[in-house]
């Protein structure tokens, strides 16, 4: 333990080095543009950078590499909350009060509130990397099919019965979310499936494309509608906001620590940094007092899927040091680049390259405090965007959406893909019909459907593997608790009325 | 973009005019950025060769221009295969492959065979071992087979990666030589499918020696027999007495099973002679390097270099195989 500090604060000393400090702050700034534009995310920033680090030496590699990732994690959250378009997966929640709340005129609090919790998320993710990595490097390993769906099912089911819409048509969108997630590939049976002979849906329905369309486009569709102007242009532009709102923060303690542990938990798993935002979302929706007032623009709203996404998205890392599994797209490509500065992920990696992972792990330490400083100095420039008029910021959306749409496959159909979900968004939101749980299905289902599908195998066809250890049970009950909370709540509510009521008359 | 891309080509062939009038003449240069597909999933077997290639020939400064690798995995690869065949005579387009050249047209029916595109070289072929966990008793194949053939059918477990691909492929292979079925579990990636071994969800894999190594090392797997006529020639100790020339073929442990994966390039149909000679030309030095030496030796790979009529000879042979293996196994996609 003590040698381990040892190791990190050597790690800091390399960290700390003029060259390596520049690279950082290159990295975080290409970061956060990668981050802002739609689709082309971490992972694919990381990727067309990658060739540039051959030359480094592995440490300042990883550190430029993985400051790029953070610096995407932050970026994340700027067009989720100024333009309703999620810049990545797990912002997707964020967009849910965030951009409720610049529309109030508030961008500047939201911002404020999404780039601090990142930090909040991410340093206690570190935390737990640095204390505990053995430990949680062998909780990783428990997680067989049958735990992992156990993990989806608790992400949909805490998710399942939020949304003010009537209960049939959230259920009606998350169906035609499962549906669109079934097209492409089973793999399972190794068949194509509702692809009707058409090559270009090979692949399936991207949860980009869709996120992208449905949020991006269709809102600029319906801003048209609404007299071609943003609203929330009154946001204040100065620092004083990031202080003002820091002053508020201290009070969601609860929730930073609740979101915290669920981002941990669900990037080491590995989930992701996607279901946990949901989930953390969820749950806070369903335990704070503002609960009712969610998706209006209530800051905690903002505060807790933007902690849990980077407390999954930095422990996701681990799994990807200490077993050779990458938690994420990001850190897929990141393990590529390990393999080609010659080093083996593994489980030997802590021993035989110390300098290596310290060096990462100070990185983790430095490039969110060093993100964090960049991103809060230019709250008041990303709030004043808002400011520029909308028939000149529309179109560079626009264009910004099909490059983005564009990128995730190198695919054209991709771009008419996502001007069909755009207008698909639109017709959902005059409707009333609920985005979320279709998105959710999309991304969530053939995953949740892999793992159910697995366990099944193994248990060959027999539901009770579900139940079969203490690990498993206890994620299942926790969701069907979830799932069943409003009915429990009401037998609740009933039982003390009934408990009070005969006790009345005795008192 | 696209007055910025003219204006980057016509410096491009500039520098390249120069190059072609100062030098010993050279028939084919490439004028822009060279893309090579790769037909799956990041962080996998080809992913890994094609991006250690990538850094290389960038590290090395041995092409003009510099590479671009994408990854198009739709369709168990059929997205990328399609891609290449229709990027007709494009002299800037090279797809690494797997064993999904031959299974996923067989399996899916997508109108994609190998002969569509232009052989260029083969780089490697990819050795299959069959791992156990270390705290089990298995200590032999023959240990192993025997527990499967005293057991039920369906009671042991091999996790693989994708469904009616190589992995799946070399289990029906074992079950028709045992006589006892096994439980396939298919996995999305080589690297999943080995941490599941690890942490006991199933009960052997037929990981790739790159995928496994780690925790091979790291004493959590190990290796039982190699799929491969004759043992691997890497004679330097992985863990404290073992290297991989200590791991017995599986024919000698009394499972006459031989596969092996290609890890080679092709291009798109009807492009210049003279471009496939100039990849050829540079993989072979690619194949100088201390990096490619490095990734062979931790691979393990079988170094097997082929081009031009042996490449397509060996094809056609692979191909042969793989459709009498998938016909027996009854994955073959309805016409």
């Amino acid at each position: 333990m003590l040698a381990d500090f040892g190791n990190l604060f050597h790690g800091f000393a390399v960290v700390a080095q003029p060259f390596n400090l520049v690279l950082m702050v290159i990295g975080i700034v290409l970061g956060v543009i990668v981050g802002v534009l739609p689709g082309l995310g971490g992972a694919n920033g990381v990727a067309i950078l990658l060739p540039l680090t051959f030359s480094m030496s592995p440490t300042s590699a990883i550190i430029m590499l993985s400051c790029i990732y953070w610096g995407a994690l932050f970026g994340g959250a700027i067009t989720s909350i100024l333009f309703n378009i999620p810049g990545e997966p797990w912002s997707v929640a964020t967009t849910f009060d965030g951009y409720p709340m610049a529309q109030k005129g508030q961008a500047g609090q939201a911002l404020t509130a999404a780039f601090t919790s990142s930090f909040v998320g991410a340093l206690f993710a570190v935390l737990v990397i640095t204390l505990i990595a053995p430990l949680v490097a062998n909780f990783a390993l428990k997680f067989g099919p049958p735990e992992i769906f156990s993990v989806y099912f608790l992400a949909f089911c805490s998710f399942v019965g939020l949304s003010k819409e009537p209960p049939f048509k959230t259920i009606a969108s998350m169906m035609l979310g499962f549906g669109l997630g079934a097209v492409g590939l089973d793999q399972m049976t190794g068949q194509l499936r509702l692809t009707f002979g058409a090559e270009q849906l090979l692949n399936g329905f991207d949860f980009l494309i869709a996120v992208i369309g449905l949020f991006g486009i269709g809102e600029i569709l319906l801003t048209m509608e609404e007299g071609l102007s943003f609203r929330g242009k009154t946001a204040k532009l100065n620092m004083k906001v990031v202080l003002e709102t820091w002053a508020r923060l201290p009070r969601y303690w609860l929730i930073y620590l609740r979101s915290c542990l669920i981002g941990c938990w669900m990037g080491i798993s590995p989930a992701g940094a996607t279901p946990a935002s949901f989930m953390s979302y969820g749950i806070a929706k369903r335990i704070s007092k503002n609960g009712h007032k969610f998706g209006t623009g209530e800051i905690e709203g903002v505060v807790a899927p933007e902690t849990a996404a980077h407390a999954a998205g930095t422990s996701a890392l681990l799994p990807m040091i200490s077993l050779g599994v990458p938690g994420s797209p990001t850190a897929a490509v990141l393990l590529g680049g390990l393999l080609i500065w010659g080093l083996q992920p593994g489980p030997l990696l802590f021993t035989e390259q110390k300098d290596f992972v310290w060096g990462l792990i100070a990185s983790m330490y430095m490039g969110n405090i060093v993100g964090l400083l960049i991103v809060l100095t230019c709250v008041p420039f990303f709030a004043s965007i808002l400011r520029i008029p909308f028939s000149v910021i529309a179109p560079i959306i626009m264009v910004f959406c099909a490059i983005g749409a564009y990128t995730v496959h190198n695919n054209t159909f991709d771009v008419v893909m996502m001007l069909v979900f755009g207008v698909m968004g639109y017709f959902m939101k005059k409707t009333n019909y609920p985005l979320a749980p279709m998105v959710l299905a999309i991304v969530l289902g053939d995953k949740a459907e892999e793992g159910f599908r697995q366990s099944l195998l193994s248990s060959q066809g027999n539901l009770g593997v579900f139940f079969s250890n203490g690990l498993v049970s206890t994620i299942m009950t926790l969701g069907l608790i979830a799932l069943f909370w409003p009915v429990i709540q009401t037998l609740l509510v009933r039982a003390r009325d009934l408990i009070n009521g005969t006790l009345r008359p005795a008192g | 973009m696209e007055s910025r891309n003219r204006f980057f080509f016509a410096g491009a062939a500039l520098v390249g005019g120069v190059l072609a009038l100062s030098g010993p003449a050279r028939a084919w240069e490439p004028t822009h950025p060279i893309e090579i597909v790769v037909p799956a999933g990041t962080g996998g077997g080809a992913d890994q060769m094609a991006r250690v290639m990538q850094g290389i020939i960038s590290k090395h400064g041995l092409s003009k221009q510099s590479i671009v690798v994408i990854n198009k995995s739709g369709g168990a690869g059929g997205e990328g295969f399609l891609d290449v065949k229709n990027s007709k005579g494009d002299d800037h387009k090279l797809i690494i492959t797997l064993s999904n050249l031959f299974t996923t047209p067989l399996a899916t029916g997508i109108p994609f065979s190998w002969k569509d595109l232009t052989p260029v070289a083969m780089m490697a072929l990819d050795e299959f071992i069959l791992w156990v966990n270390a705290d089990k008793p298995y200590k032999t194949a023959k240990d192993y087979i025997d527990a499967i053939k005293a057991a039920p059918d369906n009671t042991f477990k091999m996790g693989g990666t994708g469904s009616k691909q190589e992995d799946q492929i070399i289990t029906i292979a074992i079950e028709k030589v045992i006589g006892k079925k096994l439980t396939y579990i298919p996995y999305k990636g080589g690297g999943e499918v080995a941490v599941q071994l690890v942490g006991g969800h199933v009960d052997s894999t037929v990981n790739n020696p790159i995928e496994a190594v780690a925790h091979w090392r790291a004493g959590k797997l190990r290796p039982l027999c190699v799929f491969d006529s004759k043992r691997l020639d890497y004679h330097d100790k992985i863990t404290g007495n073992m290297s991989w020339n200590d791991i017995p073929t599986c024919k000698e442990s009394g499972l006459d099973i031989e596969y092996l994966m290609l890890r080679g390039y092709f291009m798109p149909p009807g492009v210049s002679k003279d471009a496939v000679a100039y990849y050829v030309d540079l993989f072979k030095k690619v194949r100088e390097t201390p990096e490619w030496k490095k990734l062979m030796n931790d691979g393990a790979y079988n170094q097997s270099f082929m081009t031009g009529e042996a490449y397509v000879k060996w094809l056609e042979s692979a191909e042969k195989l793989h459709e009498d293996l998938m016909r027996s196994a009854g994955f073959l996609a309805k016409k």
